[in-house]
């Protein structure tokens, strides 16, 4: 997030686009839903799910699956129609602005209509609740990334923000809801193909120098790895031999199930350290037993960049180990002695090469409860929000982006949308909140949600067994007929090993980002 | 009881029909965009299946965009509305104090016979299902019940009987085809000095607007707005010294004045036609008899204070005194008595009845607001008063039916002629009501200052053959006793309250030597105990322990240090309460007790009744 | 402007305008007991726990909801208050089944400490043990128990004040009121989504965490602060253990979550000491996994790698952090495929 999470109760406008956020983010829901119901703050929610958020918003835009660049690219022209823009901001922070203009005009809101299905008075008043507010933050989570045009949906929110002169000021911003608990801090620490920790690229000379002498090694790859949605085509091919995996299971979470575990078969070593033998540890070769968050000590990074500490509740099960034991220890092996006293001896090493955690230490910690990042010495108090007065990269740079199609549309043979997503009781691939007695008896299986126009249609009642088939892949589950669904499309959370939707999800990556396009593929759907 | 058993498992969970879905949501459609709509919803809901099951409550909580628990908690709150089925009669036997010492309990016996059902349970024909009542607002027929909109009072055996079987064979009266719905005020004993406010009851049509123009209605509002400022009005008003006829008797003008000069806007006018006082029946004469006279009172007072929206909120047991009121409002519309630009001014005014749904607290004026604005009837913490931040946190006048009546007679004749009737303590005209032990039950208008013998002898027609003045509750349930030594003592605000009673809303539930004072003081605790709204834990569960602490001494099992434990818990209520309902809720038994220790005393150390009333241990 | 004086218990105090009594007091260092007040949520004024005299009030007002005026003059233990004070916590005590011996809140209940400070014991008037009190035991993270209800309203506010969940209300009236869910369903039927706010604001023990029944009194419980380890918001938990065992997890009253939790949070740790924890090495032999020791295991995994990396060369070599892992596993792991592996193959789920 460019800004904070406590920031937007006091957000004049809040646009919530490609986030359910009451069920995968519900403590920030409660920031948002507190700003509208107790300090009249207005929320604009673009998203094709009624999700529960609808029910606070002061308006819906309910736009088509895969349709989020045309409905923002119409709100900018409307902005700048109607002369909303802030053309000091412009004028003073950006650049390439003209080049938007030029892209946007096309999007008139009639043509906006057409393509996503927004009501032309709609959009129009959300293009003026958005830019006449004086703090407008944008929140969005993996409804606009999981897309093959991902990276172009997030450069349009980005110019929308920056449009009206969002970025760099308290209460606004573009604030992406990070999924998991320290995914930040997984990219924020070099779990990257192509930088080090505090995003230095592989590829500059200078920072490889200084992690070869802060390391002590000769030399650095110099060449940008492969993304994980990169190495998994990599394996059949012979590019990849052997897979070191920590604490993931994309058996069940990556795009098109099958051809991953075709591939991680193919492999001449696979090493898994997990909590639990999940669908892919059940693949290795060897699988290393790993503490939990509870057992061990450390640090993890939220979606506003707050470093907060991870403190150890109970002594680790059986003979399971931390996992920077285990990774030191194998270090050793591989003749690499790492020898760090604990978790603190490893931050001490991380503040030192990285320059954005450089003045934060575990005392702070320990005396200041979280810090966020930069925070470049340890006098900084650490930055709430990002860019303020200056971008990290100068000017602002607009890019003037069009809408185009998601890379499988329904057709005959497969004629609903699927999305997937996740559910408020579960989590992820489900290894964790499937084994809590609680939430799993909310959300024991997966549902098919599906409206009931649609159920009708295909002859299928609510809770009766569905087969639900792409061109990769089918799965059976039970029916949800509810007035959340979209006409035409179907949700399905990707939870549930018994009903593996990612066996049916689409490959297709998102050129830069690499990400895949979960929210939109084809499928058929019938009684089972 | 404290106890609630579980949650409402039987509730009926399938779907709604579709010819009822289609009828809610058009209810819903018309109403989505009144403020505080949850309310008038849930009334015209109920109306389609004479309950409001779950998935109804649902689809109004979807359709209004509020929260299912709101839905519920809010409806819970009053009587009136019901989640289970229902019969197609609702039987409501009233058990306040005025109909529970006219033998209310006996007539619930009988009913409970002749219907062969327990309280809260329907006939297997689905007919009938009888509740109870705290109070139904017709004390001058008690022992009296409702079924559904019609009123059935001065209850026999014999009377029961017969009113059911004619139900049971299909001979329900419509009551909008009744002259009114207890008695004939004509044929009441009127006091000789001119009438203020009931002037017109009885001599014209309510239903016809003619009739009230014929006899110089609209006069006063038209007077008002082409000849004075709305400061002059209040003035007036001030000069008047109307007193509030709601029971406190806080200066009218008075309070207009702090609404006056403030410059927030939108300002109400709510008439509080709430009338839930036990024993008080007044404002439902005026509201039947001569509904445009409160009407003219309303839009007078929003054009002194600058408001331009009222709401009349009715008790809803009052079908008729709504209906005539609707029906007013319709008219006085149509030829711009109400509505946009009045008399060519730039003064507009329009009215919406609000129905309340049994809750006594909901005539405590914030209450009242809350429940205007679709909640629980909570009262509030004051300050703010209303006048300053009421509806929806704008300047609210909050006025009693009989106040704004009187208002148009006073901008008619003036302040001075008005002040000049009464008492210099409380000036003009009030509506007494005598009930309770007395041969003719009634209400008469008379000049504040008649004393308790004149209405007792002259209009309720003396007391019954052979029987004696005991005591008399003065202005209403939460008010105290005053015995035979204060009967010549002017019935204005000042000297009863010296007296040890209060004015309070007029009423006077007269009662005879043959009344035990426990007796009464467990129908008044019932009373109080059903109407606590729970929000503050003195009241919610005071008067629940008062309630039972009476009954035991009452039935005989009583000990001595109940009573220190009463005085205890009266003087919590009376400090630590809320509002004015739990404050007051101790009152009667700490005039009871300065009155009428003897006799409560002999029911704990003698195991015996002095009044040779009580069932449990007759003298 | 120049701050306000009042004077409470003979003392005076400066304000500012929009200060309570109670916040007065409470900055003052002087105690005023309260009930149904709760963490900046609007005061109701309801419990009454909190009535002080004011000099010129008709009534007891209470300190919570009650503004501050300039020379107010306040009583905050006088025998006025006092008495009223000890009736309202007595008939609290009458309204309920209030026996703290198997409750799970002893120890830290609120209303256990009203009586014990004003010293008033359960009155005879009290409604019989055996009173039949609605009880819901029908999931497995929340069990309400009414008889222990003291209508606060605090479940309520927390509910729809610091959740906007708006799943609960209070119903019916007066001496019936309930706390309620739409159609007062249980909470697994209605809007309810499991945060347990409510359980976190309940003064008494009418919220219970399921889990925790039974599982240690407070006294018992260590609480090591920690950072919730599913979303990407970082909410702070306190983790209450007992003799090395986890007993439950509440809401920190920390940046970013303000004590806020879900249901995943509050309710989703069980997976720590669930059964099918992996406890040991396994290196898998003829297609079946057998237990292995750590330096067997990691030997076999270091000579593997080596082997692959020097025969076939860094680059078919890949690595896979974990958004699940700390910054400290994450960074050591792309120092170990980077550094001595030699490979930037390095990622992780950020895109899933």
């Amino acid at each position: 997030m460019t800004n904070s999470i406590a920031e937007l109760e006091d957000s004049d406008c809040i646009l919530v686009t490609g986030s359910n956020t009451t069920e995968t983010h519900p403590v920030i829901s409660t920031f948002i839903k507190r700003a509208v119901k107790f300090r009249n703050k207005a929320l604009i929610v673009i998203e094709p799910r009624r999700i529960d958020l609808v029910s606070h918003a002061t308006l819906w835009l309910r736009q088509l699956p895969g349709t989020d660049i045309a409905v923002i690219n119409g709100l900018m022209n409307l902005i700048i129609q109607e002369n909303l823009h802030d053309q000091a901001y412009i004028a003073e922070r950006t650049e390439n602005f003209e080049a938007l203009r030029e892209t946007v005009a096309k999007y008139t809101p009639e043509y906006v209509e057409q393509i996503s299905g927004v009501p032309a008075a709609d959009l129009r008043r959300a293009a003026r609740l958005y830019a006449q507010a004086k703090a407008a933050s944008i929140v969005y989570a993996m409804g606009v990334t999981q897309h093959t045009s991902g990276t172009d949906n997030v450069k349009t929110l980005a110019n929308l923000a920056m449009l009206c002169g969002n970025v760099g000021i308290e209460s606004g911003g573009v604030n992406p809801l990070r999924g998991q608990n320290n995914v930040q801090g997984a990219c924020d620490m070099g779990g990257l193909p192509n930088v080090f920790s505090g995003y230095q690229p592989v590829t500059d000379a200078a920072a490889r120098a200084k992690m070869e002498a802060a390391w002590g090694v000769e030399k650095l790859p110099d060449w940008v790895g492969l993304t994980m949605t990169g190495m998994v085509p990599a394996i059949p091919e012979g590019k990849i031999k052997a897979l070191y995996i920590v604490g993931e299971n994309p058996v069940i979470s990556e795009a098109d199930a099958d051809h991953v575990v075709k591939a991680l078969n193919k492999l001449d070593f696979l090493v898994v350290q997990d909590i639990f033998l999940t669908e892919t540890a059940q693949l290795a070769d060897v699988v290393l037993p790993a503490a939990t968050f509870a057992e061990k000590s450390g640090t993890f990074s939220n979606t506003e960049r707050r470093v907060a500490p991870v403190r150890q509740v109970i002594a680790p099960l059986g003979d399971s180990r931390p996992d920077w034991q285990i990774i030191a220890e194998l270090a050793r092996r591989l003749g690499y002695p790492m020898n760090y006293a604990g978790p603190e001896a490893i931050f001490e090493e991380i503040r030192q090469v990285t320059p954005s955690y450089a003045g934060i230490t575990y005392a702070r910690l320990e005396a200041e409860g979280g810090l966020q990042w930069p925070c470049p010495t340890t006098e900084h108090p650490g930055t709430v929000y990002l860019h303020r007065g200056q971008f990290s990269r100068g000017k602002g740079a607009f890019f003037a982006i069009d809408h185009r199609d998601p890379a499988e549309m329904p057709d005959a043979d497969y004629p609903l949308v699927m999305t997937t997503g996740r559910v408020l009781y579960q989590y992820h691939t489900g290894s964790m909140s499937r084994r809590a007695p609680g939430l799993e008896g909310k959300a024991p299986e997966c549902r098919v949600e599906i409206t009931a126009g649609d159920a009708a249609r295909y002859g299928i009642a609510d809770g009766e067994p569905v087969r639900v088939k792409s061109r990769r892949g089918e799965l059976v589950a039970r029916a949800l007929v509810s007035p959340k669904a979209v006409a035409g499309t179907i949700f399905i959370p990707f939870h549930y090993h018994e009903a593996p939707v990612n066996k049916l999800t689409i490959a297709a990556l998102d050129p830069v980002a690499k990400i895949p396009e979960f929210k939109v593929c084809a499928v058929n759907i019938e009684k089972a | 009881m404290t106890t609630n058993p579980g949650p409402c498992a039987i509730v009926p969970t399938d779907n709604l029909k579709p010819e009822v879905l289609d009828r809610l949501e058009a209810i819903i459609a018309g109403r989505r965009a009144t403020p505080g709509n949850l309310l008038p919803v849930l009334h015209e809901a109920q109306e389609i299946m004479g309950y409001v099951p779950a998935p109804m409550q649902a689809a109004i909580a979807a359709g209004l965009n509020l929260p299912g628990s709101d839905i519920f908690g809010t409806m819970s709150f009053y009587s009136m509305f019901a989640w289970k089925p229902r019969g197609k009669y609702i039987v409501r036997m009233c058990q306040s104090p005025p109909c529970h010492v006219n033998g209310a309990e006996n007539m619930l016996q009988a009913l409970q016979a002749e219907l062969g059902l327990a309280v809260g349970q329907t006939t297997a024909d689905g007919l009938f299902t009888l509740e109870l009542s705290a109070c139904l607002g017709i004390c001058e027929v008690a022992p009296a019940m409702q079924i559904n909109e019609v009123v059935h009072g001065n209850l026999t055996r014999e009377k029961i009987g017969q009113i059911i079987a004619d139900y049971r064979a299909g001979k329900a009266p419509d009551f909008r085809q009744l002259p009114y719905s207890t008695k004939d005020y004509r044929h009441y004993k009127h006091c000789p000095a001119e009438p203020v406010l009931m002037d017109n009851v009885g001599l014209i049509d309510p239903m016809e607007i003619q009739a009230y123009l014929d006899r110089g209605g609209y006069g006063a509002l038209k007077k008002a707005l082409t000849t004075m400022t709305p400061e002059a009005v209040v003035e007036e008003v001030k000069t008047s010294g109307l007193r509030g006829r709601g029971g406190a008797g806080f200066p009218a003008g008075l309070k207009w004045s702090f609404t006056r000069p403030l410059t927030v806007t939108p300002k109400y006018i709510v008439c509080n036609a709430d009338e839930g006082e036990p024993g008080t029946i007044k404002d439902r004469y005026l509201m039947e008899g001569d509904p445009h006279k409160v009407l003219e009172g309303m839009a007078i007072a929003g054009y002194a204070v600058g408001a331009s929206r009222g709401f009349i909120y009715c008790r809803g047991e009052y079908y008729l005194s709504q209906h005539r009121l609707q029906h007013a409002i319709n008219q006085a519309t149509a030829q711009g008595f109400l509505g946009e630009k009045l008399f060519g001014t730039d003064f507009s005014f329009n009215v919406e009845i609000r129905s309340g749904g049994g809750c006594y607290i909901c005539g405590e004026e914030t209450a009242l607001i809350e429940s205007v604005e679709g909640k629980r009837g909570y009262p509030r913490l004051k300050p703010p008063f209303p006048g300053v931040s009421g509806l929806w946190g704008r300047p609210t006048v909050v006025n009693n039916v009989e106040t704004l009546s009187s208002v148009p007679a006073i901008i008619n004749r003036g302040g001075a002629w008005y002040k000049s009737l009464g008492t210099p303590d409380t000036s003009g005209t009030k509506i007494y009501q005598v009930i309770g032990h007395v041969q003719t039950p009634q209400i008469v208008e008379a000049p504040v200052g008649l004393t308790l013998r004149e209405l007792i002898d002259t209009y309720g027609g003396g007391l019954r053959p052979g029987r004696s003045f005991k005591m008399c509750q003065t202005g209403g349930a939460s008010a105290g006793l005053v015995t035979a030594e204060s009967l010549d003592v002017p019935m204005d605000f000042g000297s009863l309250a010296e007296a040890g009673g209060a004015l309070g809303s007029g009423t006077m539930l007269v009662m005879d030597e043959s009344t035990c004072v426990l007796d009464f003081l467990r129908a008044v605790a019932v009373f109080f105990a059903h109407e606590s709204c729970g929000q503050c834990t003195p009241c919610r569960e005071g008067t629940l322990r008062l309630l039972q602490t009476i009954t035991r001494i009452y039935q005989g099992r009583g000990k001595m240090e109940d009573l220190a434990f009463l005085e205890r818990l009266a003087a919590t209520l009376q400090d630590a309460s809320y509002c004015p309902l739990g404050q007051s809720a101790g009152v009667p038994l700490m005039s009871a007790l300065k009155h009428f220790r003897p006799e409560i005393e002999a029911h704990i150390q003698e195991k015996k009744c002095r009044a040779g009333a009580c069932q449990a241990h007759p003298s | 402007m120049p701050p306000s004086i009042l004077t409470i218990n003979g003392a005076t105090h400066s304000f500012e305008a929009g200060q309570t009594i109670l916040d007065v007091a409470l900055g003052s260092g002087i105690t005023v007991p309260t009930l149904c007040n709760y963490k900046d949520t609007t005061p109701t004024g309801a419990c009454r726990v909190c009535v002080v005299e004011v000099e010129g009030a008709r009534t007891l007002l209470p300190a919570c909801a009650t503004q501050a005026a300039p020379g107010m003059v306040v009583q905050t233990e006088s025998p006025r208050v006092v008495e009223a004070r000890k009736m309202v916590i007595e008939l609290l005590l009458a309204s309920g089944n209030h026996n703290c011996l198997v409750c799970e809140a002893n120890g830290e209940c609120e209303l256990q400490s009203l009586a014990y400070r004003y010293q008033v014991t359960t009155p005879d008037f009290a409604n019989p043990p055996d009173t039949p009190y609605y009880y819901e035991d029908d999931n497995h993270m929340l069990v309400r128990d009414f008889s222990k209800c003291v209508m606060c309203g605090r479940c309520v506010r927390a509910c729809n004040e610091w959740q906007v969940n708006q799943a609960i209300a209070i119903g019916y009236r007066g001496a019936h009121n309930k706390i309620v869910a739409r159609g007062d369903f249980p909470y697994v039927n209605s809007d309810c989504v499991f945060c347990g706010e409510c359980l976190q604001a309940c003064p008494v023990g009418a919220i219970l965490d399921k889990h925790a029944i039974g599982q240690g009194r407070p006294w018992e419980r260590r609480l090591v602060r920690t950072t919730c380890p599913y979303c990407g918001v970082g909410c702070q938990v306190d983790v209450h253990v007992k003799d090395g065992r986890m007993v439950k997890v509440t809401g920190a009253d920390a940046i970013p979550n303000l004590g806020k939790l879900c249901a995943k949070g509050r309710f989703g740790w069980h997976f720590v000491d669930h059964p099918d924890r992996l406890k040991t090495p396994l290196i898998k032999e003829n297609g079946a996994f057998r237990e292995a020791g750590w330096d067997e295991a990691l030997d076999l995994v270091a000579s593997r790698l080596k082997d692959i990396r020097d025969k076939e060369g860094p680059e078919k070599i890949g690595g896979w952090c974990s958004a699940r892992v700390t910054n400290e596993e994450n960074y050591l792991m792309q120092k170990l495929m980077r550094a001595v592996i030699g490979t930037n193959h390095v990622d992780h789920c950020a895109r899933l």
